[in-house]
């Protein structure tokens, strides 16, 4: 099974709830999908080495071949070729990568060159779950696939949590997509409210059941929890806005680690949302 | 020799558009036969790559110099792999810039002068 922990503001706890939900269940593994700036292992601490390289293929034009005719570049959503009078042009970095201006040339002229975009990370150790993060080069603009790559790593026999980027695009939806429950982390202050209400109607999108986390309770005012008892949204877990909780957090510590009885929280949540989630319908 | 001006309309009355990647139209002067053609830019709506597509337009229209009001990085690369001049500054109408060309009161740069996604700004 699969749970995605999102959020639409950053810095409202996803990390937090995911780390502290993988820490109290064992034999989990991890994902850190907050690709530009993949926060878990500063909680973990684990020794990480690289896996893989996320490559993106783009075109190399043959001009022993190339006959000018243009259709790549007419092809091409992402402008990443110019068909000029003598040559045609290619754009690298503004290539998704989707390999379609060679399937469209009818002189077999393009041929595939890679860029990286970043790279896969595992940490794994004996009492912490198994840890998977994606790194994308600085500058880069498509996080997305490296947040599929990273995916694919899922052992689809252990319970998987995926920690996705805040926000309500690309990135986040492709780390959502695919999980079978998703947790929507906020916090009810005028920002966590209205970040919260966007990241909601993109997770609607997805189809996928959701409940919700209220970080730092207690802070600001009650609007998250009235909304979410006029929406029939599921309130899985208060964790209070509580001075201790704060310190571990400022240290790089997980709180289940040092608090008692969190563990057991989480482990709750985490019987709840499997017993929301229909086992005919967990993804592989 | 041919000219191109980028312009918000179709004529040589219409008021030039300082984006090149973004602007609505391509008006190319003949400087010889006195013809004048525009062309809608395709790529005024391009989530990204607007100066490349631009650059390519006008490339395949055999400009052989452009007035505007900045390039990017990519379009000036088009631009100089095919040889076209450019000229900054336009201002008024596509006829005005035309004759300040013509009068040396534009000024012609030899890099980008604008950075990427400019035009969305």
């Amino acid at each position: 099974m699969k749970i995605a922990i999102t959020s639409g503001k950053g810095g409202t706890g996803k990390t937090t709830v995911a780390v502290n939900l993988a820490l109290s269940l064992g034999e989990v593994q991890l994902f850190d999908c907050d690709v530009e700036e993949p926060n878990c292992n500063l909680f973990l601490g684990l020794d990480l080495e690289k896996v893989e390289d996320v490559l993106c293929p783009y075109p190399l034009i043959d001009s022993d071949k190339c006959t000018l005719c243009g259709v790549c570049a007419d092809f091409c959503r992402f402008n990443a070729l110019a068909a000029l009078p003598r040559k045609v042009l290619v754009f690298p970095s503004l290539c998704h990568g989707c390999g379609g201006c060679r399937l469209v040339c009818p002189a077999e002229a393009v041929q595939e060159e890679s860029k990286s975009l970043g790279i896969i990370e595992k940490g794994m150790s004996g009492n912490s779950p198994d840890l998977y993060r994606g790194l994308l080069n600085v500058g880069e603009g498509m996080a997305t696939p490296i947040i599929r790559a990273l995916q694919r790593h899922i052992d689809p026999e252990r319970p998987a949590i995926i920690d996705s980027p805040p926000g309500v695009a690309c990135p986040v939806l492709a780390a959502v997509g695919n999980a079978d429950y998703c947790v929507l982390v906020t916090e009810s202050t005028p920002f966590g409210f209205h970040d919260f209400k966007l990241a909601l109607e993109a997770v609607k999108l997805t189809n996928i059941p959701f409940g919700v986390v209220i970080n730092r309770d207690g802070l600001g005012d009650s609007r998250v929890e009235e909304f979410c008892r006029a929406e029939k949204v599921p309130v899985l877990l208060k964790i209070p806005n509580d001075r201790r909780i704060a310190r571990l957090y400022s240290e790089g510590v997980p709180f289940v680690e040092e608090m008692p009885g969190w563990k057991e929280k989480f482990a709750g949540m985490f019987e709840a949302i499997k017993s929301k989630v229909d086992p005919g319908t967990v993804k592989a | 020799m041919r000219i191109c001006v980028t312009s918000k309309g179709k004529s040589l009355d219409s008021v030039v558009d300082p984006s090149f990647g973004r602007c609505a139209y391509f008006v190319v002067v003949d400087s010889e036969s006195g013809s004048v053609e525009s062309l809608v830019n395709e790529g005024v709506d391009a989530a990204g790559g607007a100066g490349i597509r631009a650059a390519e337009a006008i490339a395949n229209l055999e400009a052989e110099v452009l007035l505007t009001g900045s390039v990017g990085p990519n379009a000036f690369s088009i631009l100089s792999e095919v040889g076209i001049t450019v000229w900054v500054g336009v201002n008024g109408t596509v006829k005005n810039s035309f004759r300040e060309y013509l009068e040396g009161r534009l000024e012609s740069i030899s890099a980008p002068n604008a950075s990427v996604h400019e035009g969305m700004k």
